[in-house]
């Protein structure tokens, strides 16, 4: 990468132990601004654990962590400050269940961004028409199906207006007929410039938005290269390996 | 169901009855009792509660009070006992556990005489409420909390009570704490909200939500449990039944009515408890 460039997210020699467990190891990263990374490697190979650490979800034991210039650390206030400004995509939605759709997405704007009410629900009117169900605000989460639940949790990451968003396999807890409704969703997210860090096993994504492959095993970052070679001659048995198992079917 | 309850409570009744008046020759004087609960006020002119009655109205108004005061405390103490900190956790631990060994009675006494007596000196409530108690025009805090001279014990009863029901509520609270997903907290932090917003917004209406059913059961114990605060001379039904059979020997009648009087409150809370709960729920 070209280092004149800013990056957004920076790693360096992040390592992370869960008890005697080590589940990064010496990881080095860094994210420019406006970059699509994709990750993938095997089940269990730590790709939900770095990308937690880049939100503080998950706490580092070594190395240093930076993100839009804030070094993650002790500070409660650097932490929230950094929370404002990634949002993050999760495997199973996590939409509040006692709120209704409109409320999901404008209490983060209101309790944290102290907007007001009104302004905050014509934001996140304008986030549910960008992920296509406008219609369906008043809901509570557990009225729409598992794609629509996923697009809500989108938007309500987008009302935060963050700069960097993280999305750990997002499609994974959905039925295949759901998944392209959320993927599109993503693709039209990566064409507005968002900076986004993404794990997930659906190749056709990342051959389409990627601008970078990283491959995990067993905590370590095996192989970073563009989508291009990553998937036609990957340098690692590994990786290839791995391909050919997901590519399979 | 309900019925059937009733039916199985009336009928054991009926039998101690006859073996009360066989055995003892116990002069039953039922026709009595009715005066004790409401009396007819000859020099005013009305009907006015007498011991039973005015027993039953501080039972309940202490009830209330001591209910919301449990409910705060013991929201504070279940948010303690899942805190990251080892130290606040081990703090309401601890008090959990002191309240879970040691008797009620004693507990209350200790309560008692360490805590809400000294904060009735130290605030100088008595002197208050007896300077409220002379003005003229004080129906409001009469009715919200009866004769203003024995206010000071009034307060004491709430908060012993309180204080002793707290580690229970505080139980289920962090039941309900431990039930909301991580992935809720994860949610709420991931947003960048604060820890005392992620409690508020996200995680105390989802855990109050499910443990509506528990802590109604808790109100209704805490109704029954009030009797014990008779031992410190607050002036509920207990007491004043107490107060009733010590003049008049009516042991019995008094007693019964007494549990009747309990029976009908602490059932039609659960009647009500439960017909809420059967309000649909989104
Ligand atoms: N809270 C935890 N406590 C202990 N071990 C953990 C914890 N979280 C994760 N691990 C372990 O760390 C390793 C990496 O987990 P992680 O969830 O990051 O893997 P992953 O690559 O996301 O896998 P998957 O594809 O299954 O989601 C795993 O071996 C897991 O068992
Ligand atoms: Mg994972």
């Amino acid at each position: 990468m070209n280092p004149g460039a800013s990056s957004i997210i920076e790693l360096t020699g992040v390592s992370k132990y869960f008890g005697p467990f080590k589940a990064l190891d010496d990881i080095n990263l860094s994210v420019m601004t406006g970059e699509r990374v994709v990750v993938c490697g095997p089940s269990g190979s730590g790709k939900s654990t770095m990308i937690r650490c880049i939100n503080r979800l998950e706490e580092h034991d070594e190395g240093r962590i930076v993100v839009d210039g804030i070094e993650l650390g002790e500070d409660t206030q650097n932490i929230r400050a950094v929370r404002q400004d990634v949002g993050m995509v999760f495997q199973q939605f996590n939409l509040f269940p006692h709120l209704t759709v409109l409320e999901n997405l404008t209490i983060g704007p209101i309790r944290v961004r102290k907007m007001d009410k009104a302004r905050a629900e014509a934001l996140a009117r304008q986030y549910l028409d960008r992920v296509h169900i406008p219609e369906q605000a008043d809901k509570y989460p557990a009225q729409l199906s598992g794609g629509q639940q996923q697009r809500v949790a989108i938007a309500r990451s987008l009302c935060m207006e963050p700069r960097i968003m993280l999305f750990d396999e997002p499609t994974s807890a959905l039925d295949p007929e759901m998944i392209n409704e959320v993927l599109d969703v993503m693709v039209e997210l990566a064409g507005t410039g968002m900076t986004m860090v993404v794990v997930t096993h659906e190749m056709g994504f990342a051959r389409k938005v990627a601008d970078r492959m990283v491959f995990m095993e067993a905590g370590r970052m095996v192989e970073v290269a563009p989508p291009a070679k990553f998937f036609s001659s990957p340098d690692s048995d590994r990786a290839r390996l791995f391909l050919d198992q997901i590519l399979e079917h | 169901m309900d019925w059937l309850i009733l039916a199985v409570l009336a009928g054991f009744f009926a039998v101690i009855w006859f073996r009360i008046s066989g055995t003892l020759n116990y002069k039953w004087q039922w026709d009595r009792i009715p005066n004790y609960i409401l009396r007819w006020d000859e020099e005013d002119g009305r009907w006015v509660a007498n011991l039973l009655l005015q027993g039953l109205i501080t039972t309940i108004r202490i009830s209330i009070y001591a209910s919301v005061l449990a409910l705060i405390l013991g929201t504070i103490l279940g948010i303690a006992r899942c805190a990251e900190n080892l130290a606040i956790r081990m703090l309401a631990r601890t008090y959990l556990e002191f309240l879970r060994n040691i008797p009620p009675v004693v507990v209350i006494f200790i309560f008692y005489f360490f805590l809400s007596e000294q904060i009735v000196a130290a605030f100088n409530i008595e002197g208050w409420a007896r300077g409220i108690a002379k003005q003229e025009g004080n129906g409001i805090w009469e009715f919200f909390f009866g004769d203003m001279r024995r206010f000071p014990s009034m307060i004491s009863g709430v908060m012993v009570l309180a204080l002793f029901e707290s580690a229970f509520v505080g139980e289920i609270v962090r039941a309900g704490i431990q039930s909301i997903p991580r992935g809720q907290r994860e949610a709420a932090r991931s947003i960048g909200m604060s820890w005392l917003d992620e409690m508020r917004f996200i995680v105390l209406p989802q855990a109050m939500r499910k443990v509506i059913p528990p802590m109604s059961n808790q109100f209704i114990s805490l109704v029954k449990d009030s009797s014990i605060i008779s031992l410190i001379s607050v002036q509920e039904l207990t007491y004043k039944t107490v107060e009733l059979v010590s003049s008049t020997r009516m042991i019995f009648e008094a007693w019964l009515t007494t549990a009747a009087l309990y029976f009908i409150l602490c059932f039609g809370l659960s009647l009500l408890f439960r017909r809420l709960e059967r309000v649909p729920q989104r």
